[in-house]
């Protein structure tokens, strides 16, 4: 491997915060109290569909220790959300059961939470539509007046190339399916907060969990009216995000009213049960595919027709279909697709992003059919998916430019871990399978600018700060970052300091999505570290007499290039160029926006600069008794580009391993009648130590040349080809296909006892 | 109000606290304790883990009055002289730690089963946190750096 020429890059250099977070002495947005601070609390719906006909706060206003009482008619109609459908209070009709009816802010969250129970809300309940098939049929309840079927309109989409007809036409083998995906929730152990505060001068900072800052200090300033230069948004320490804080939802604007009306400090942070109830979750599918292939095992056509629920309210989550459009059109080599998504309202929870994006979904459906259509041909899965994979160089038909792609080595990889060849297809109740995926690696153009800015300062005493615009939500980013800036400038990782996520400080950048932190804040940061490097060296020329170009820095040192053994420690130099006459400092930067294009109407063009790739490969054992099955590997190969570091991409894997574990045989967030029925740990299974399998992590590089050092983004992947992995192996093991997810035990023995049953009618 | 005295990361503290008063609360929101971590107040996430008389409890479901005239161990008191504690370490340099949130929680549980059994095996690890959930490592890393800090 390349890596042994570098100092820095991959290393498995420890999280620079690990330190602090052991100890405890990390504040989280939970644990931060500024002076006078008041407690926020919210009243949300008791219904998921009514009409309110009064609220009467009185009693509410009148608790001692209560200082703000607030409904939708105290504030002017605040609509927020990528479609601006979402009111911050409601008034008239409620939505959802997360509906934001009023707000208290109190002098501690006892007295907060007893005001609440003070509020009388008269309702008149509605019919409710909790199907997103039943909801756009007519007739149906009407969520919001503007959309009378029921279907937001702006993610009606329709894509396709080539012309599936003739694929299909053409093929050996057509199959068709319906599979469905459920509500799953992110379940991040630190739960959302904000902080707001203002200055005698009216200038607001909040502390705040989002993984967006500078789209937050943008929507906070849209919705209140208050201008974004008035607005300091700091990301806060948080407990994990995986896109739960990719939107503003209504609880932030909420309590920057309630800080403007007090005049305190407030801050909300949620219970378990409201990050349950009222965070966001991954929307549930309901998918129509339909495959074709040649009888050699070519690839003819893919048509998939898809049905989200939204929910009440748009986030940012209905825009995923763009995502899994993507997997659509260019997961393996695909002639003709065609995709069509509708996206309709319910008055269920409503989703948002949650790690990757719609991708779990779309390569569930891919990947459970690719491994049909394998069967149908009586072909080995593994070498279907090898004769059909991506290769480097590869345009799709979608636009996509393929420049590096390991699907192929990743694929082989883990059959290879797993001894595919030898327990494939075996009588007992054991089984493997895989999956693969395709994943934006170098940013996603989603927006106008999908860049990040960054500064290098370095001071008199060699001390480098790196001032970048990326937000870390503990994954280690920021390690990851400070390891670029270490190895393009020449200092040890020790003297390198990260300052990140604050809007007055840090440089702009699109926030923490797409996995593009790593690709696009790392170009970013490794930019401004040549501007610093080249400022340090030419200072060392004009002192030493050199030329700036004959001269290298490594770990500190600065040396004429060729004779390391003769150094001047880089910080002399630094002093030298500051102290003198015409002296100045090192302040480097670094903007770095990625090569791409947004896509035209036609969904067509290059959003990201690099592709991720990777394959798992799952063993399972399915209990034919019980139907419980059980996962005995995963054999996880993911095309990275380069490791920067090889135990935060492991930590990355292992943790998206273990989402796509429960994703596949255990998640679901039950939802009634549009209420949740089981918001806490007892009742919503997460996986456990004792639940997690081995898991064989297999770091494919290939040296990607835009990605800084190579590296291409890695972090979502890992949660996306689990399940159809583990669903493909269940097959394989007893020979039943679970078409929706989960893979609970129940279904599993449905399936058995109907596989049974039409055997015997045989 | 009560009179609650207990030894807190090896010192003596004395505090009023209310009859119904938890145990989180107490170190959290009195004592300023803020290391130990609320995920979910229902004892099913082990977040809010501490020691009491050397044994694992989930202090969100404790009455802190239980806590008089006992040893109460929180994530603040496991470094001693300037020294991180060996799992601390371990947790350190083995990426054990990515949000951090159940990192407290899981330090005390791994503690207790340390001081009970210096050579558990992986088994052993895996039942001794099993009710310390992470959402972010896939418990993987976790479990690699409690081994490194046992006796092997």
């Amino acid at each position: 491997m390349m890596s042994k020429e570098f100092s820095f890059v991959g290393k498995r250099v420890p999280k620079l915060d690990a330190p602090e977070k052991v100890t405890g002495q990390i504040a989280y947005g939970h644990d931060m109290k500024l002076p006078r601070m008041l407690y926020g609390k919210i009243l949300r719906s008791e219904y998921a569909h009514a009409q309110i006909l009064n609220i009467d706060t009185s009693r509410a206003e009148a608790l001692p220790g209560v200082r703000a009482v607030i409904t939708a008619e105290d504030i002017p109609d605040m609509r927020i959300g990528w479609a601006r459908d979402h009111p911050v209070l409601k008034a008239g009709k409620v939505r959802s059961v997360r509906d934001e009816i009023a707000a208290v802010a109190a002098v501690d969250e006892d007295t907060a939470s007893e005001a609440l129970e003070l509020i009388k809300v008269e309702y008149e309940e509605l019919p409710g539509v909790f199907d997103p098939e039943e909801a756009m049929k007519p007739g149906a309840p009407v969520l919001h007046g503007e959309a009378p079927n029921n279907i937001q309109e702006k993610m009606r989409q329709s894509y396709y190339h080539g012309d599936v007809e003739k694929g299909f036409s053409e093929s050996d083998v057509v199959i068709e399916d319906r599979l469905t995906l459920p509500f799953v929730t992110h379940c991040c152990m630190g739960t959302s907060f904000i902080l707001a505060d203002f200055s005698p001068s009216g200038d607001l900072t909040v502390w705040s969990s989002t993984q967006m800052p500078f789209l937050y200090q943008r929507d906070l300033s849209m919705v209140l009216g208050i201008p974004a230069s008035k607005i300091r948004v700091i990301k806060a320490p948080v407990g994990g995000a995986f896109g739960s804080k990719l939107d503003m939802y209504p609880f932030e604007p909420i309590c920057v009213l309630l800080a403007q009306r007090t005049g305190c400090p407030v801050r909300i942070t949620y219970t378990r049960e409201e990050e349950f109830v009222v965070g966001p979750t991954r929307q549930p599918v309901i998918c129509d595919v339909k495959s074709g292939a040649k009888g050699d095992g070519t690839l003819t056509a893919r048509q998939v027709s898809m049905i989200l629920d939204n929910g009440a309210y748009s986030s940012w989550g209905a825009t995923t279909p763009l995502v899994m459009m993507q997997t659509i059109s260019s997961l393996y080599r695909v002639p003709n697709v065609k995709y069509d998504v509708v996206v309709a309202y319910t008055n269920n929870p409503y989703s948002g992003a949650m790690r990757g994006y719609g991708n779990p979904q779309a390569t569930f459906v891919v990947e459970t059919h690719i491994d049909m259509l394998a069967h149908e041909l009586g072909m080995d899965p593994m070498e279907f998916r090898l004769k059909n994979a991506n290769q480097s160089g590869d345009v799709t038909g979608q636009g996509v430019k393929i420049t590096t792609c390991g699907l192929t080595e990743c694929i082989e990889k883990a059959a290879e871990s797993v001894t595919w060849k030898a327990k494939r297809a075996k009588p007992d109740a054991r089984g493997v399978g895989m999956a693969s995926l395709i994943h934006v690696g170098g940013g996603a153009r989603i927006y106008p600018s999908d860049g990040c800015g960054s500064t290098v300062k370095v001071d008199d005493f060699g001390k480098v700060t790196l001032i970048s615009g990326s937000t870390d939500m503990g994954q280690g980013a920021d390690t990851v970052m400070a390891q670029i800036v270490a190895e393009e400038l020449g200092v040890p990782v020790a003297n390198v300091t990260v300052v990140n996520a604050d809007t007055d400080i840090t440089p702009w950048d699109v926030g923490a999505h797409a996995s593009r932190t790593t690709f696009v804040a790392g170009n970013s940061a490794r930019l401004a570290a040549m501007d610093a490097k080249s400022q340090i060296l030419e200072g060392a020329a004009e002192n030493l007499g050199e030329k700036a170009e004959d001269l290298d820095m490594k770990e500190g040192k600065i040396f004429r290039k060729g004779e390391p053994e003769e150094s001047i420690p880089f910080e002399k130099m630094v002093r030298s160029k500051h102290f003198r006459p015409d002296g100045d400092i090192v302040l480097a930067r670094g903007w770095y926006e990625p090569p791409t294009e947004r896509q035209d109407k036609e969904f067509r063009g290059n959003i990201s600069a690099a592709y991720g790739f990777a394959t798992q490969a799952v063993e399972v054992e399915v209990d034919t008794q019980t139907g419980e099955v059980t996962v005995l590997k995963i054999a996880a190969a993911h095309d990275v580009g380069r490791a920067i570091n090889p135990m935060a991409v492991e930590g990355q894997i292992h943790g998206g391993v273990s989402m796509g574990l429960g994703y596949g045989l255990y998640e679901e967030l039950v939802v009634e009648e549009g209420q949740v029925l089981n918001p806490n740990f007892a009742d919503y299974a997460l996986p456990t130590a004792l639940d997690m399998p081995e898991i064989d992590t297999i770091i494919v590089e290939t040296d990607d040349p835009a990605g800084p050092f190579g590296a291409k983004g890695m972090a979502e992947p890992a949660c996306i080809p689990t399940a159809p992995a583990i669903a493909n192996a269940v097959y394989d093991a007893v020979g039943v296909r679970i078409k929706d997810l989960p893979i609970t035990p129940e279904k599993v023995l449905k399936a058995l006892n109907q596989k049974k049953e039409s055997e015997e009618e045989k | 109000m009560e009179t609650l005295t207990m030894r807190l990361n090896g010192e003596e503290v004395t505090v009023q606290v209310e009859a119904d008063a938890l145990l989180i609360d107490v170190l959290r929101e009195r004592l300023g304790f803020m290391g130990t971590k609320e995920a979910c107040g229902e004892g099913e996430c082990g977040a809010c883990t501490v020691l009491l008389d050397g044994r694992p409890v989930t202090s969100c479901l404790v009455p802190a009055r239980k806590a008089h005239g006992r040893e109460v161990l929180t994530v603040e008191g496991l470094a001693s002289g300037g020294e991180l504690h060996p799992l601390q370490k371990a947790f350190i340099e083995h990426g054990a730690v990515q949000c951090g949130y159940c990192t407290p929680g899981m330090l005390m549980s791994a503690k207790a089963l340390l001081d009970r059994n210096l050579h558990p095996t992986d088994e052993e690890i895996r039942e001794a946190i099993s009710g310390n959930l992470c959402r972010c490592t896939g418990y993987v890393k976790i479990v690699e750096a409690i081994k490194a800090a046992s006796a092997g």
